[in-house]
């Protein structure tokens, strides 16, 4: 095990600045520096406030994630960083720092995929992945159902939101209902207490015969409920509505996900990003893939929100590969598509 | 002293590596600038790489890093400071500041005074007053052009340049347009010599993020929880 390369991965792509240390499917360490709590009163993630949170943050988070993995920089054989997508300025922050480690320990540098990373860090947790697999990514900045057939090298997008993330629902319906940001958690919690039979709300893009999805209807419904309920002067229970709200979102996410894996002949699911977290969808999602016969695999919430631990994840990957290493001029790419895991 | 010498604040991606002796006297040993506002992340790590190579040095040669800290256009200026941190980090050295103005005026070698201007977008520029090529009068500030009193002396630098219109004949040979980091290397050098303290490697910002606080819901509903 211990002749594996030791791959650092640093993610800075949103508000999370991730760093972590691995060698083939083992997690030796990792640190994350959030700066959600500076972007509450905003009520969402500050573009600049978290460029700047970032390069605060960058070395310092590496050192604890070396302490943590009781590792030296001087061990490390490669460099994995985010690449895209994500925030321009953000990412940038990540990327420099990548380029400035490789070049100081002469160490080759690549520059991945963010969401290939969601679904690479799952290894970490169930050992590797079995090929091909489908992969549902569900987090405040993305909503999208890949087939992978090999996380370095082989990633199609068989759909995505057309409008709003999934997380961005919650936070946007959160807000409707004076509950906190980000949404996820509070409505998750609402949820539980609430009927979501109470009210039905719309399945977004349910039956289209794509794995594409839409929230901003829903969103727009619920904003609708609750002015008509205002008006006709009829209480508003916010624990029925989040589950009413929480049920629609649910019940087409794994809709479409288990479908996929149906259609495609494929046996694993892969649920990543902050919002697999989520009780509700874990649930559906277990009933559902039990009913149609297919394994379901969840990281640890720590592991499905942004780190830098999914980013070496996948650098293991691609070094596996035996993929060319990134040059010094890699650019970063706000919307780099999930068929590129490696950028260049 | 070896010292490894780089700026994104300005439009300009410029890199040096210079080399001070014992007594104080500067050498410039490798040296490149570009001007491109829209690529310092694609182009910095590249340079620094190719001036290792013509100084005949390995970056663990180094003694220090300086960077400079802007004020500049926010991105560009991050990429040299995240740079320089982990470079920093990774060999072990200490990594120090230089206020990117400064460096612009330093590499004037003016002995009158003259101001120093630095495009800050959105109709501003960072600006500041200078005794000579060494000695800043006061804080820089971020203005409309119209609104400066420039007190009739020479102006410099890129901010110079394309406010010329507005600013008169002072701005009509504003060169240099941009630091370069030969100068940012030797006056880096120049003040740790001198036993100076030089700014942290923190970015001069001088703005607070443009970010709103949404204002509170219209109506207070009365919420059954
Ligand atoms: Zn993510």
């Amino acid at each position: 095990m211990s002749d594996l390369p030791l791959i650092l991965g640093i993610e800075t792509s949103c508000d999370e600045t991730g760093v972590g240390l691995v060698r083939g499917c083992e997690l030796l360490g990792e640190s994350v520096a959030s700066s959600v709590d500076q972007h509450v009163r905003f009520g969402g993630v500050v573009p600049e406030v978290a460029s700047r949170a970032h390069l605060e943050a960058m070395t310092p988070t590496v050192r604890r994630a070396l302490d943590a993995a009781g590792v030296k920089l001087s061990d490390v054989d490669a460099i994995a960083v985010t690449a895209g997508p994500g925030l321009a300025g953000a990412l940038l922050v990540g990327v420099s720092a990548a380029k400035a480690y490789a070049m100081a320990l002469d160490k080759p540098l690549y520059g991945v995929n963010h969401l290939v990373g969601h679904v690479a860090v799952d290894q970490l947790e169930h050992g590797p992945l079995p090929k091909p697999a489908i992969a549902l990514l569900v987090s405040g900045g993305h909503t999208s159902l890949l087939l992978v057939n090999d996380l370095a090298t082989d990633v199609v997008s068989l759909g995505d939101t057309v409008d709003d993330a999934a997380g961005e629902a919650y936070d946007k319906v959160a807000r409707l209902l004076d509950l906190p940001y980000p949404g996820g958690p509070p409505i998750d919690r609402e949820a539980q207490k609430g009927d979501p039979k109470s009210v039905r709300f719309p399945r977004g893009k349910w039956g289209d015969g794509t794995y594409d999805f839409s929230f901003s209807g829903l969103k727009t419904a619920v904003a609708r409920h609750v002015e008509d309920a205002d008006r006709r002067g009829e209480p508003l229970v916010v624990a029925d509505i989040a589950a009413a709200f929480q049920d629609s979102v649910v019940d087409v996410l794994t809709r479409k996900a288990v479908d996929a894996c149906v259609e495609h002949g494929v046996g694993t699911l892969v649920i990543s990003g902050g919002v697999a977290a989520n009780s509700a969808l874990r649930a559906r999602a277990e009933q559902r893939c039990r009913e149609a016969g297919v394994e379901l695999r969840v990281p640890r919430p720590k592991l499905c929100t942004d780190n830098g631990a999914m980013i070496a994840a996948l650098g293991a990957e691609v070094v596996a590969a035996g993929l060319p290493p990134s040059s010094l001029d890699l650019a970063t790419d706000t919307s780099l598509p999930v068929e590129s895991p490696l950028a260049r | 002293m070896l010292l490894l010498a780089f700026d994104t604040a300005t439009p300009a991606v410029t890199a040096a590596i210079g080399e001070s002796s014992g007594d104080g006297v500067f050498t410039m040993r490798a040296n490149a600038s570009l001007v491109d506002a829209r690529r310092h992340g694609e182009l910095l790590s590249p340079t620094i790489r190719t001036l290792t190579r013509v100084a005949g040095i390995d970056l663990s040669d180094l003694d220090a890093v300086a960077v400079g800290i802007g004020p500049g256009p926010y991105t560009g200026l991050r990429v040299g400071l995240s740079t320089a941190h982990a470079l920093a980090d990774a060999l072990g050295i200490p990594c120090h500041g230089v206020t990117t103005l400064d460096a612009l005026a330093f590499g004037t070698r003016r002995t009158q005074p003259f101001v120093a201007m630095t495009d800050a977008r959105r109709k501003e520029v960072f600006w500041a007053r200078y005794d000579d090529h060494l000695t800043r009068v006061g804080e820089i500030a971020v203005d409309r052009p119209a609104e400066i009193d420039t007190g009739g002396l020479p102006l410099i630098g890129d901010g110079a340049r394309m406010y010329a219109e507005v600013l008169g004949d002072t701005a009509s040979a504003p060169q240099p347009l941009y630091p370069d980091a030969a100068a940012l290397a030797e006056l880096a050098l120049l003040r740790l010599h001198r036993g100076e303290k030089l700014p942290e490697p923190s970015p001069l910002y001088l703005r607070r993020p443009d970010a709103v606080v949404p204002g509170a819901p219209k109506k207070v509903r009365q919420w059954v929880r």
